[in-house]
């Protein structure tokens, strides 16, 4: 057997928010795994027989941990997988509402198989919270987490029924595994296609009020202090749900929350006059929401930043706003988009890369997210400074749906390594 | 023969909405239609502004009055109109609005005149195709033509729209009819007003530059002009409101509430009527006050000015009215 390859990846600034690590230094990876890092790291050169990538100065992090991307199928040339490694993403957890949904031990293992098969990086699945994400019976969680499945969820649909929503936390926090609920509740958003309010009224499209995510959201804190299960709550998009998340955290209950860059990067004056790249589920809001989520990821009560990444068919789009499909493509413009916050002053380097290693992992309980010695040689190496102009026909996805085609941004990812081996640049 | 006035300035190559449109668009619109009026009620009179144009009615919601109008307007115009509607057409069998878009656009027409129940999907169709596209109704979104008639409908009764007290009532949440009025009459000058139960109000109405009542004595007061809005029946048994008569009873136009009106007050519907339901008979047949078949002569009138405008080569449109303006 041949020793595993090593590698150091010298002259880097290293970030490694699980330590609070914020400085020049060296890192070693050996096979799979980090083996050592720090700031005297090979201060005396790096010995024969290591391979030396110099990282010039440049942001060395653990490769970002995406908790939430759709997935519609796996097919042969995946694409999305590309777009992961593209955007610094090596570890990525997708959403049971794949075909076939993800609600059954068997199915769980026919995606980390085929995970295995169609990219390198590291794709994870969710499971469902209730039977073919009905709301009506609860998934076999037990079993679905000993097939793998790193949390309950029935994706893009919020589980409305109070007393299922009840048994699920209650019986999911025998597994120790997370529940994550899109909160928003069904009735009021009905037929919704855009946030509600003056904009929606001028279109003359059905409105869906902020007041729907909070709502849901509020019954759910009840649940969980009724439980004392753990909860997340994906995609928040208003002022109402951050305030209702930062007084659940204030009081101590086990909760936590993600959001997602259109929702903090736009408002729903995108929508125009019905550009479908801008319809989302949940809908853009108005401007102050927008920056209520800022000052929610600012002040830490949101816990992680997610791609929220959904690709989707030309042809979803290319209808009438109501009818179009919901949804952007986000795994390439995830970094630099979260990373306009710390340009902005808003949040610290650290505190930003955070959100989108070490705090998602945490929540899902993986090892990866942090550089240590023993942790998983999942590395992004991003110019965090580095200007460029988004330009969607050059996304490596093969679906090209996202709002942001010619908006100048900052920070790009120079390299991503997964299990210690080099994924992108693909050239190499 | 031709008094139509050749030049009005007209910057837009379909028409979307009332929303874009300039006051002196708005009465360049008005004005062509005035010209005609006289060749509605004289129907043997055939034009041949339009020959050899082809304007194509395509309309994915039925209708019959609107559909019937542009018809009209376009044979009285000398064009070739073509109505096709959905029921057999290739949308039934799955076809996209941008392939229907594109397979008409092939067959090279002049105007499309288009109704879709979606907001925002004649604009769509319009980003696909050559020729100019008329809004025939998109969902609750706009319905032009319907504001212009109505406007010249008010104008030739009092002269000028600039400072009239308009009351619009019923259900403005699914009213493209009220939102083209909305846009029309504010930007004539004219006062808006909304009464509606609050489920039929949309929401941030008051942002659209209106007053708002609920109540039908407050709303009606001194209003110079009432605009009755039709309430389809399956909002009327309890999901909007609870009943047809609870509804007859705080929101039906009857002789009593129009009390609060002016006394020369006019009475306006855009049809069909749910009698007994949003307007009392005896207000609708009011042949001194009820504005409601000249509404429909109207317009046939608006929609050949929109025909004539939307028909002719760029160059023409452009041209100001006069030097002076």
């Amino acid at each position: 057997m041949t020793p595993a390859p090593r590698i150091a990846y010298v002259n880097a600034r290293l970030l490694d928010p699980a330590s609070g690590l914020d400085g020049p230094g060296a890192l070693l990876t050996e096979g799979a795994a980090v083996a050592d890092l720090g700031p005297r790291l090979f201060a005396d050169g790096v010995p024969d027989g290591v391979r030396e990538v110099d990282c010039a100065g440049h942001c060395l992090a653990p490769g970002l941990v995406d908790m939430r991307v759709h997935l519609p199928r796996l097919d042969e040339n995946f694409s999305d997988g590309r777009a992961a490694a593209a955007g610094g993403v090596t570890t990525m957890v997708c959403l049971p509402n794949m075909s076939p949904v993800i609600d059954t031990a068997a199915t769980v293992e026919f995606v980390r198989r085929r995970a295995g098969r169609v990219g390198a990086i590291n794709l994870l699945p969710y499971g469902a919270l209730t039977k073919g994400l009905a709301g009506e019976r609860l998934a076999e969680l037990g079993l679905l987490a000993e097939a793998g499945a790193v949390a309950f969820t029935d994706g893009i649909r919020a589980l409305a029924d109070a007393a299922m929503m009840r048994r699920a936390l209650a019986y999911a926090s025998r597994f120790d595994r997370l529940v994550v609920q899109h909160p928003e509740e069904p009735r009021l958003a009905a037929d919704g296609a855009m946030n509600e309010g003056e904009l929606a009224t001028r279109l003359g499209l059905v409105g869906i009020p902020a007041a729907a995510e909070v709502i849901l959201l509020e019954r759910d804190l009840r649940l969980v202090a009724l439980t004392g299960a753990r909860y997340h709550a994906a995609h928040l998009s208003t002022a109402a749900a951050v305030d209702a998340m930062r007084r659940a955290k204030a009081q101590g209950l086990p909760v936590s929350c993600d959001t997602a860059p259109p929702y903090f990067t736009l408002n729903e004056n995108e929508v125009g006059e019905y550009r479908t790249f801008a319809k989302l589920s949940p809908p853009l809001r108005g401007e102050t929401d927008r920056a209520a989520i800022v000052d929610g990821l600012a002040d830490g009560t949101i816990d992680a930043i997610a791609s929220d990444h959904t690709p989707r068919h030309p042809d979803s789009k290319r209808l009438p706003f109501a009818q179009a499909a919901s949804g952007i493509v986000g795994l390439e413009t995830l970094l630099p988009l979260a990373l306009g916050l710390h340009h902005k002053d808003r949040l610290s380097l650290l505190d930003l890369v955070a959100t989108l290693t070490s705090r998602p992992a945490d929540l899902l309980g993986l090892a990866a997210g942090r550089l240590a010695p023993g942790a998983p040689a999942d590395l992004v190496l991003f110019d965090p400074g580095a200007a460029w102009v988004v330009d969607t026909d050059a996304f490596h996805s093969r679906a090209k749906n996202a709002p942001y085609d010619g908006l100048p941004v900052q920070g790009r990812v120079l390299r991503t390594v997964v299990a210690g081996t080099p994924v992108f640049p693909f050239d190499r | 023969m031709n008094a139509a006035p050749k030049s009005i300035r007209f910057s837009h190559r379909h028409l979307l909405g009332i929303e874009g449109l300039s006051r002196d668009e708005i009465l360049g619109l008005l004005d062509l239609a005035e010209t005609y009026i006289a060749e509605d009620a004289a129907p043997a009179r055939r034009r041949d502004i339009l020959s050899g144009k082809t304007v194509i009615n395509l309309f994915f919601e039925s209708s019959t009055r609107t559909r019937t109008s542009f018809e009209l307007a376009g044979k009285r115009l000398g064009a070739d109109v073509v109505n096709m509607p959905v029921e057999a057409s290739a949308i039934k069998k799955g076809e996209t609005l941008i392939d229907t878009a594109m397979t008409l656009n092939a067959m090279r027409p002049h105007v499309l005149v288009v109704r879709h129940s979606d907001s925002g999907a004649v604009k769509l169709l319009s980003e696909k195709v050559e020729c100019a596209v008329i809004n025939a109704g998109d969902g609750s979104h706009e319905h032009p033509t319907q504001a212009l008639l109505d406007a010249l409908a008010i104008r030739r009764r009092r002269g000028s729209l600039e400072g009239l007290r308009v009351a619009i009532c019923g259900d403005v949440l699914h009213s493209r009819v009220a939102r083209s009025n909305t846009l029309l009459l504010n930007t004539m000058g004219a006062q808006v007003r909304l009464i509606a139960p609050p489920t039929l109000l949309p929401p941030a109405a008051e942002r659209l530059g209106v007053d708002i009542f609920h109540d039908m004595d407050e709303g009606l007061e001194d209003c110079d002009i009432v605009m009755m809005l039709r309430l389809q029946t399956e909002r009327m048994h309890g999901a909007f409101v609870p009943s047809s008569e609870e509804y007859y009873h705080f929101y039906g136009l009857t002789e009593r509430k129009l009390a609060a009106a002016k006394p020369d007050a006019l009475i306006m519907h855009p049809g069909p009527m749910n009698r007994g339901v949003e307007i009392a008979s005896a207000v609708a047949d009011d042949i001194e006050r009820s504005l409601i078949h000249q509404q429909v002569e109207m317009g046939v009138a608006v929609r050949m000015a929109c025909l004539d405008l939307l028909a002719r080569p760029p160059a023409e449109k452009r041209r100001p009215m006069s030097p002076a303006r």
